[in-house]
């Protein structure tokens, strides 16, 4: 047991932060999501100049190779920078991975490298109004036309629909196989009439999310990724690299805010209330838990390629942090904080997604039960 | 970064799981804890002879001059098989003299410590009143003293038995006046006591989430095993991350009172917190999965409920080391008077 950093880790961070400290992305513009999405393009393009984008992904594919402790720790310092997240986010931590993994040849030499400079911009296409948790019985339709398919349906929950270039789809190809049998995984051009977007407006009032209405929406055959019917296995890689080495730099995310509301804690007169100082320590306990078994389970990939029991609980552990974080940042804030224009208003109410998306707590504990703790199935 | 054992911690890991669970079988557990007292001199000379006394005391003084990492192993293990031994008392006390004391006293108790052979005791601040488990059978016991600690031999020292609830160890409340004063700071050897306590901790909650499960997937309710219900399941799969985020916090605790002191205090409050909720929280749902049979003398979840409830109160309950927690996180402290 070592938790100091090797050589190797120590030159990566020093490399990292020496870039960042000359390359401060500086604060958010305001004026709005275009800006926004504007601002956080160029910030991708620089990682990208630097060699910083795809730092998880092999170098063969522009890459920097990195371990995954050396990727905790990339999570980690651009949370201790506040950079903003890169325009493509979903492309570089999901679409290029599958595209590595179980794309073809012309697949990587078209699609990775636009990916990386940030040129087009990847949305997601899984869940649907009837779909959710259960994501293997969705219905949007695929259907064999002129060396491609059409596709039918609805797609919700999709991010920078607006923006994107590609969208990594999942619909069914085949409607008499099995449920989980029946599903390809599809990259469809988003530059097409045959498709509707709809922004989709949230609790927050804003709209981060958005609807996709497919009517005979068209993929040409190379576009499918890891060959017909096999669209289940393809997505469940996605899902996995959504949820892989998320917990560092969550934890990292978490210990700036409640930096800030050990702040606001002081402001309002009530760092010495013990109510207070215990739900603090809580929150701090939670965070430094969820980095610990992050790194915990992170140890355990390198070695022997999965994460032991402790990964299991990290979206858990993240989740209920976050949100009683923003809980007691608005009851310390009063009514102040309940403000619409209020930052921890909006942390409060965004928070509230925290454990619906990327899979619901209830489905996790399921998948805890089952997978973790061997208990039988209700199914 | 490895935040993992290595295969000498591996080694020791499953060579303690494996004598203990051969020493220490569940009816072997209940025959101490019935008895007048709860310890087996000849297992304790079995365990002296495995080394572990003397695990993390330096060679210099007849240990092994391994470190806390090792000695959290150890006790860990205890946990998991509940056994009855005067082990953590000895090992506090070994800490305490070994931080604080004199080379002179560091001299005259410490081989015996390290060899278990003329073992000590050490008192567990606690509130309302000190408690310290094995003193009976000890030459020397480590009493606080103000802000520090005294020696006390315990011939010197009039002992009365507490009779907790938890009666696979040994509790006595101790008086004696004089003693021989350590002359250096506690501090650093207390939160090494409070991660140990935590490893006890960590233990007993595995080992009665694994009981709760067992039973969770044999039992069968209305047609189908309890386990398959999202009520038990859900429950068990919380008293699991209870379990493990108590553990990453142990380890972390244990590897800074070996590696990176300055980290020591927060991290060992944090570990020590978190495992006393984890301890009494995981015992409890584990009854509650067992339903009735849970509630007997019968059935031995209550020696692990029982343990947990005094081990989390042992140097701290988790409220105090939250306070400490909040001071260490930026929150100055709370205005007395």
């Amino acid at each position: 047991m070592d938790l100091t950093l090797t050589a190797e880790e120590q030159a990566f961070r020093d490399e990292l932060r020496a870039w960042l400290a000359d390359n401060q992305p500086g604060p958010a513009p305001t004026g709005g999501d275009q800006v926004q999405f504007e601002f956080e393009r160029e910030w991708q393009r620089k990682l990208h100049a630097a060699g910083w984008a795809g730092v998880s992904w092999p170098k063969e594919y522009g890459g920097r190779g990195a371990t995954l402790i050396e990727q905790a720790i990339f999570g980690e310092e651009l949370a201790r920078a506040k950079a903003p997240r890169p325009a493509n986010v979903l492309g570089l931590v999901m679409g290029g991975p599958v595209v590595i993994a179980h794309g073809t040849e012309e697949q990587k030499e078209r699609f990775l490298e636009p990916i990386l400079s940030a040129e087009e911009i990847w949305c997601q296409g899984f869940s649907e109004p009837e779909s959710g948790s259960d994501l293997a019985s969705l219905k949007t339709k695929a259907v064999k036309a002129d060396g491609g398919w059409r596709i039918t349906g609805q797609k919700v929950w999709t991010t920078f629909a607006h923006e994107a270039k590609w969208c990594m789809l999942v619909a069914r190809s085949d409607q008499e196989a099995a449920k989980h049998k029946g599903l390809t995984y599809f990259l469809m051009d988003m530059e097409q009439d045959e498709i509707e977007v709809r922004p989709l407006r949230q609790i927050t009032g804003e709209a981060e999310f958005n609807e996709l209405f497919l009517e005979g929406a068209y993929v040409p055959d190379e576009n499918v990724v890891g060959g017909e019917g096999n669209g289940w296995m393809v997505a469940i890689t996605t899902l996995m690299n959504e949820r892989a080495g998320l917990g560092a730099s969550a934890a990292l995310g978490l210990a700036n805010t409640l930096d800030e509301l050990v702040e606001l804690a002081k402001e309002r007169g009530r760092a010495g209330d013990p109510i207070v100082r215990d739900r603090v320590a809580r929150l701090k306990i939670g965070i430094e838990g969820l980095r610990l078994g992050a790194m915990r389970a992170l140890t355990a990939t390198m070695k022997v390629g999965i994460p032991g029991p402790e990964g299991s609980v990290a979206k858990l552990q993240w989740s209920a942090t976050a949100q009683a974080l923003t809980e007691l940042a608005v009851e310390l804030g009063g009514v102040d904080a309940l403000r619409t224009d209020s930052p921890w208003a909006y942390r409060f109410l965004r928070s509230r997604a925290n454990s619906i998306e990327g899979g619901t707590t209830d489905v996790l504990k399921n998948i805890v039960a089952e997978r973790v703790l061997g208990l039988p199935k209700l199914r | 970064m490895d935040f993992d054992f290595n295969d000498e911690q591996r080694e020791i890991k499953s060579t303690a799981r494996d004598w203990l669970a051969s020493r220490f079988k569940p009816e072997k557990v209940r025959e101490l804890a019935e008895a007048e007292s709860p310890y087996d001199e000849a297992l304790w000379s079995e365990m002296c002879e495995l080394g572990w006394p003397g695990i993390a005391i330096s060679e210099e003084y007849g240990g092994q001059g391994l470190g806390v990492v090792e000695m959290v192993i150890l006790l860990e293990e205890q946990g998991y098989a509940l056994a009855p031994s005067p082990f953590i008392s000895n090992a506090y006390a070994g800490a305490l003299i070994a931080q604080a004391g004199s080379d002179e006293q560091k001299q005259r108790w410490l081989p015996g410590i390290a060899s278990g052979e003329r073992r000590a005791a050490a008192e567990f601040t606690n509130d309302p009143g000190p408690v310290v488990g094995a003193a009976k059978g000890s030459v020397v016991l480590v009493l606080a003293e103000g802000e520090g600690a005294k020696l006390v031999e315990t011939d010197a020292a009039t002992l009365e038995a507490l009779d907790l609830i938890d009666s696979t160890r040994a509790y006595f409340t101790v008086s004696a006046d004089g003693g021989d004063p350590l002359p250096g700071a506690v501090a650093p050897a207390v939160d090494v006591g409070a991660v140990a306590a935590s490893a006890e901790l960590v233990g007993v909650a595995a080992r009665a989430l694994d009981i709760a499960v067992a039973y969770a997937k044999d039992r069968e309710q209305f047609g189908r095993p309890i386990g398959a219900y999202q009520a038990v399941s859900h429950r068990l799969a919380e008293m699991l991350w209870d379990v493990e985020e108590a553990r990453s916090l142990l380890y972390y605790a244990a590897w800074c009172a070996d590696s990176q002191p300055d980290s020591l205090p927060l991290a060992a409050s944090m570990a020590k917190a978190r495992a006393s909720d984890a301890g009494c929280r995981v015992t409890h749902d584990a009854i509650q999965t067992l339903g009735g049979i849970g509630f007997t003398w019968e059935h031995d979840i209550h020696f692990f409920l029982k343990r947990a409830r005094v081990s989390a109160q042992l140097l701290g309950p988790a409220g105090q080391h939250r306070d400490r927690v909040a001071e260490l996180t930026g929150l100055e402290a709370p205005r007395t008077g």
